[in-house]
C-alpha cells in the first residue's frame, strides 16, 4: 500500500541531495554545517521511525544547535543571470507557469482520485501522496522540456533552500512544541484561565476569545504559527469543539487566518512588515503596519463571524 | 499553572531575538519539567512529535522545480505578467494586483512575487505613478506603503488555500496530536471563506483610495480658487 513512507523515501532522498550538493560547494565558507542540516533532515525522513524516541530528540538536538550556533552560510553555485533569465521568459512565456502548476492540479485530483482505490492507496494521507507524485511529474516535465543537466534542479533546490535555511523546519518544531503542550497540559490551564473571561454559556463569546487570542499571541510573538498551538490547545479544542461540539477543521482553519490577521500588526514579523518599509525607503518605518490596520481588524471581526456560523454546522 | 511559563519563554525568547529554534527546544523543556517530567523523558517526547510531524517540512521537495523554473525566467515571467496589469488608477491597479497574488499564492506560487521580487521592481513604482496622476503627494510614503500592504494581504489570505503550505500542514500536525486525522484538503477549503472577505475588504479600501484621491484633488482646486 501507498502512504506517507513514499513521500519520505522521495523526501529523504531529496535532502540527502541537498546535503551532497552543500558539502561539495566550495563557494560557501560554512558549507559543512549546510550538509549537516541537510543531512539529518535526510536522516530523520529515511530512518526516523527507527531512531526512536530518545534517538530523535538527539537528532533535533544536532539541528537546533547547528542554528543556534549559526554554522549555516548561503550556497553560491553560479546560475544564470538577470538578462539570460529575462530573454528566456520572453521566449518561453506562460509555459514557464504550466510545470509549476502540475503540483497542485495532480494533487488535488490524486486526491479525489486515490481514495476511490483504497486497496492501493492509504487513504489518510492522499494529499501528501499525491503532492509528491505531482512534484515528481513536474521535475520529469522540466527535465523533457529544458533539458537542464542532470544535477542543475537540485543545485537550483539547495539555493532556494539555502535561502530558507534553518527557517525551513520552524513549523515542523512548532507542531512539536505543540505535542509537548498537549502532553503537559497546557490546553486545560490555559482553557481553565480562558473559560474565566469567557461570559457563561455565550457561544459568541467563545468564539471572539478564541480568535482574537489568536491574533493577540500572533502580535506578541510576531509568529502564528507559535500561537497556533497554545490557543488551539488553549481554547480551541476545550472549549470550542469539547464544550460547543464546533468541527475541529473549521476551527483550526479559521483560527489560524485570525492569526495571520494579527501577522498584519505587529513589527514582531519583521520579514512582512519591516523588511518591506526597509526595501522600499519609507520614511515611516512602521508605514506598512499602518497601512494594513484598517484591513486587518475588519477582516478579525469577519474571522470571528465565520467561525460563529460556519465552525458548529 | 506553571506550565505556562513555556508559552512565557517563546514570548520572551522571540523578543530578544534568541534563534527561534533555540527558543522553541528551551520552551519545550521548560514546559515539561513544569508537568514534572525528567529531562530525558521531554527529549523523548519532543523526539517523537518531531518524528510524527515529519510531513510538515515535506513541502520542501518542491524547490527543484521551483528552482529550474526561475533559472530559466519563471520570476521575469510573472514580472512581465505584473507589469501589463491595466488600471487607469492606483486603486483598480492595486486590485489587480492583490488577486493575481491570491490566485497564484493558491495554486503554490508564493514565490513568484514578493517586496523584493515585485514590490519594489514593480508594484509601488506603478502604483506611485498611477497615484500621482490622481493628484497624490510624491513624497508620501502612503501609496507604496499600500502596494506593500496589498502583496501582504494577497499572500496571507491566498496561501492558505493551497493544501501543502506550512500553515496547513502545521495544524494537520496539531490536530495529530489530539488524534483528529485531518486532510490537507479538508482544512484548507475552510481556508475560501476567509479568503473572499479579504479580497473584499482590501479591494473596497483600495477603491475608497481612489475616491478619497479624487476628493483631496478637488479640495485643493477649491482652495486654489478661494
Amino acid at each position: 500500500m501507498i502512504g506517507l513512507e513514499f513521500g519520505y523515501a522521495v523526501a529523504g532522498a531529496v535532502f540527502g541531495a541537498y546535503a551532497l550538493l552543500s558539502a561539495t560547494d566550495r563557494a560557501n565558507p560554512r558549507r559543512w554545517g549546510n550538509a549537516a542540516f541537510w543531512g539529518l533532515l535526510a536522516v530523520s525522513f529515511w530512518a526516523g521511525d527507527l531512531l526512536g524516541d530518545i534517538g530523535n530528540g538527539l537528532l533535533v538536538l544536532g539541528l537546533v544547535l547547528i542554528a543556534g550556533l549559526k554554522l549555516m552560510g548561503k550556497g553560491a553555485r553560479p546560475t544564470t543571470s538577470r538578462e539570460e533569465r529575462q530573454a528566456e521568459a520572453a521566449e518561453r512565456g506562460n509555459r514557464l507557469f504550466l510545470p509549476a502548476l502540475m503540483i497542485p492540479a495532480v494533487a488535488l485530483i490524486g486526491t479525489l482520485v486515490f481514495k476511490q482505490i483504497p486497496h492501493l492507496f492509504d487513504t489518510k494521507q492522499v494529499t501528501l501522496v499525491a503532492l509528491t507524485l505531482g512534484v515528481m511529474l513536474a521535475l520529469a516535465a522540466c527535465y523533457a522540456w529544458l533539458r537542464p543537466h542532470p544535477v542543475t534542479p537540485i543545485a537550483e533546490g539547495t539555493r532556494l533552500m539555502d535561502s530558507v535555511g534553518w527557517a525551513a523546519i520552524l513549523p515542523q518544531m512548532l507542531a512539536s512544541l505543540g505535542a509537548v503542550f498537549a502532553l503537559a497540559g497546557v490546553g486545560e490551564v490555559v482553557g481553565g484561565i480562558a473559560q474565566g473571561v469567557i461570559p457563561d454559556g455565550s457561544r459568541l463569546g467563545a468564539v471572539a476569545v478564541y480568535a482574537l487570542g489568536m491574533a493577540g499571541f500572533t502580535i506578541i510573538m510576531g509568529n502564528a504559527f507559535a500561537a497556533f498551538p497554545v490557543m488551539f490547545a488553549g481554547v480551541g479544542m476545550p472549549v470550542l469543539v469539547g464544550i460547543w461540539s464546533g468541527d475541529p477543521m473549521r476551527v483550526a482553519a479559521i483560527g489560524m487566518l485570525a492569526g495571520f490577521c494579527g501577522t498584519l500588526m505587529t513589527p514582531m514579523a519583521a520579514n512582512f512588515n519591516l523588511v518591506p518599509a526597509a526595501l522600499l525607503e519609507l520614511k515611516d518605518q512602521n508605514a506598512v503596519i499602518k497601512a494594513q490596520i484598517p484591513t486587518a481588524i475588519p477582516l478579525l471581526l469577519a474571522n470571528i463571524a465565520l467561525l460563529y456560523f460556519l465552525a458548529f454546522g | 499553572m506553571w506550565v505556562l511559563l513555556g508559552i512565557a519563554v517563546i514570548v520572551v525568547g522571540f523578543l530578544l531575538r534568541f534563534n527561534p529554534l533555540l527558543v522553541v527546544a528551551a520552551s519545550a523543556l521548560v514546559t515539561g519539567l513544569a508537568a514534572g517530567l525528567d529531562p530525558l523523558s521531554v527529549l523523548a517526547a519532543f523526539g517523537k512529535a518531531f518524528n510524527d510531524a515529519r510531513y510538515v517540512s515535506l513541502i520542501y521537495i518542491v524547490l527543484p522545480v521551483i528552482g529550474i523554473l526561475e533559472r530559466h525566467g519563471l520570476q521575469e515571467r510573472a514580472r512581465t505578467a505584473i507589469a501589463s496589469l491595466r488600471g487607469a488608477t492606483v486603486g483598480r491597479l492595486l486590485i489587480g494586483y492583490l488577486l493575481f497574488r491570491q490566485v497564484t499564492a493558491a495554486l503554490g506560487l508564493t514565490s513568484i512575487a514578493g517586496p523584493a521580487q515585485s514590490v519594489r521592481p514593480l508594484v509601488a513604482p506603478m502604483a506611485q505613478a498611477a497615484a500621482e496622476r490622481q493628484g497624490a503627494d510624491p513624497e508620501s510614503d502612503r501609496i507604496p506603503a499600500m502596494a506593500a500592504a496589498t502583496d501582504n494581504v494577497g499572500l496571507f489570505f491566498g496561501e492558505d488555500i493551497f493544501i501543502a503550505i506550512g500553515s496547513i500542514l502545521l495544524m494537520v500536525g496539531v490536530l495529530h496530536g489530539f488524534g483528529i486525522e485531518a486532510e490537507p484538503l479538508e482544512l484548507a477549503k475552510w481556508a475560501i471563506p476567509t479568503a473572499l472577505c479579504a479580497f473584499a475588504i482590501h479591494a473596497t479600501r483600495l477603491w475608497l483610495l481612489d475616491r478619497k484621491l479624487a476628493r483631496e484633488r478637488r479640495e485643493i482646486a477649491l482652495g486654489d480658487a478661494a
